[in-house]
């Protein structure tokens, strides 16, 4: 992986070697960041693809792939070559182009957020003020991917997974934006780069409670298995890739490790303080942090079983929502009352809130029990 | 600038097409696809005016809610391969279109515009939030418009509730 370079001011050296009216600086910043985004990501999603379903493995008591290569390592290779030689089926009452447009729909938007990350102080490929509005914005046009699969396939489980995916997906936004603006209030701007400076302690420690829904959040939006109604193998077969086969169901698999890895990423950068870090390099710091992020939702899905339909829509409204509406109001509060106050005060009055609204929920609260009402 | 005048001019052919394309497929799920299109390039053309909180907007409300809304409602018609079909009133319609049509070509190329000299603010985001929040700023108007959509929520619920 050429990201592990140790001339690790790799990404901005070439800017002092020219002159900054250059006109190609942009062509060539713009050339060299596309490139590296694409190994980053094709790069990663090879390495989590092997770590989650070795880490499963171990999770359920078995070995996980061991076969090809050392420790496995060469089976996302295999798959891969396996699933580019099957053969390409589009059902035959389908709607052809709707079909094939899906998956290419859903996967740039997933891949365009990886512009405004940064891989290190002002390492990224736009710097956007408007950074992480950026980020929500795109990641809401995957849906539209979505959908686009169920209608084309022309199949009544795959039709029901997108319609499950948009009523979710939708529901869940509003707590993540809501835990986002959290953030957004102590940083004091959108840019993702400006919310990295920002953090000189991660605001995971400052924002207890908003780290926690957006995590349940943002897995909710990409599916992840406690909330992976899209494609409930028990109930509706593989939901809306249940008609793709060969590359364009290797795109959706794509598009969904791409997701786990730009949430990753995000989280790495808005609560975890991004690249920051002592005596490691900074690059090195992001991509621990990524791993980090990404070992601990894989952990979340080999834990936790699948929630029902029900359930689902009733966390959304009346757990996730209100918490983020109380985070942010108290958030605004310490913003505007306590901005001389220590951290530790803030850090320590945060994580008393957080685990009392908790208790009170979780009292308040009983999902569904046995019954199932829709 | 001509990068800007190519991008334009892209933008703008794509949007015009792809809104011909609503009007006029008959397939009316695609018809929603060509607004989700349409949508997109009225994005871009924000940007390329500089507005960039704007285009993130559109993008995030009409992109990611109102078309998603919009194919929702669509499933809950009848016919959507072939469901936008003309009626007798193709004729009179399209002459009422041709006449709004040429009458807003001939306002806007009958006005003097005023263009501003200055140069787009940058960031855009702390002075819309200065319009927002400020001193006679919008929230009002705002909240006010926030109150409205939701009593039409809860009138539409109240009224398809069963007893």
């Amino acid at each position: 992986m050429s990201i592990f370079n140790p001339s690790l001011n790799l990404f901005n050296c070439y800017l002092e070697a020219l002159p900054p009216d250059w006109p190609g600086g942009f062509w060539l910043h713009l050339g060299l960041f596309v490139v590296i985004i694409l190994a980053f990501v094709l790069a990663m999603i090879m390495g989590f693809i092997w770590f989650e379903r070795r880490g499963i493995g171990r999770f359920q008591v078995r070995l996980g792939p061991n076969r090809v290569g050392p420790f496995g390592l060469l089976q996302p290779v295999a798959d891969a070559i396996k699933i580019l030689i099957k053969e390409d089926i589009i059902p035959a009452k389908g709607d052809k182009w709707v079909h094939w447009l899906a998956p290419v729909v859903a996967f740039v938007p997933a891949l365009m957020i990886f512009a405004v990350v940064p891989f290190q102080d002002g390492a990224l490929l736009a710097d956007l003020n408007i950074g992480i509005l950026y980020v929500v914005a795109i990641s809401s046009v995957s849906v539209v991917g979505i959908f686009m699969a169920g209608w084309g396939s022309n199949n009544k489980f795959s039709l029901i997974g997108a319609m499950r995916t948009v009523a979710q997906a939708v529901s869940y936004e509003i707590p993540v934006v809501l835990s986002i603006i959290g953030v957004v209030l102590i940083a004091g701007s959108l840019s993702m780069n400006e919310i990295v400076k920002a953090q000189s302690i991660p605001f995971i420690l400052l924002q207890p409670l908003g780290f926690l829904i957006y995590f349940i959040g943002a897995c909710a939006e990409i599916n992840r298995t406690p909330f992976d109604l899209l494609e409930a193998e028990s109930e509706i077969v593989a939901g809306y890739h249940t008609e793709y086969s060969g590359m364009k169901f290797a795109l959706f698999y794509l598009v969904e490790y791409t997701e786990v890895l730009a949430v990753s990423a995000i989280i790495t950068t808005l609560f975890l303080g991004g690249w920051r870090g002592p005596v490691l390099p900074p690059v090195l710091w992001f991509l621990i942090k990524v791993v980090a992020v990404f070992f601990l939702i894989f952990w979340v899905r080999s834990t936790i079983p699948r929630i029902r339909v029900d359930q689902l829509m009733a966390f959304a409204w009346k757990c996730l929502l209100p918490l983020a509406l109380i985070n942010l109001f108290i958030t605004g509060i310490e913003v505007v009352v306590l901005p001389e106050a220590l951290p530790w005060t803030i850090i320590f009055l945060n994580l008393a809130i957080m685990a009392v609204l908790i208790v009170l929920w979780s009292k308040f609260f009983r999902l569904g029990g046995g019954r199932v009402e829709v | 600038m001509i990068g800007l005048d190519i991008a334009f001019w892209v933008l703008a052919i794509v949007g015009i097409i792809a809104a011909l394309a609503v009007v006029l497929l008959s397939d009316v799920f695609r018809a929603a696809l060509s607004l989700v299109v349409c949508f997109l390039a009225v994005a871009g053309i924000y940007i390329t005016l500089s507005a960039d909180f704007l285009a993130a907007v559109q993008v995030l409300i009409y992109v990611g809610a109102i078309s998603v809304l919009i194919i929702l409602a669509i499933m809950l018609t009848r016919e959507v391969q072939r469901g936008s079909p003309s009626n007798r009133l193709r004729i009179p319609a399209f002459l009422v279109a041709i006449l709004f049509l040429g009458g807003m070509a001939f306002a806007m190329l009958n006005t003097t515009w005023q263009v501003s000299v200055a140069p787009p603010l940058e960031p855009t985001t702390s002075a819309l939030a200065g319009l927002l929040f400020g001193e006679g700023g919008f929230i009002l108007p705002v909240e006010i418009a926030a109150i409205l959509l939701l009593a039409a929520i809860l009138g539409a619920i109240v009224l398809v509730r069963e007893k």
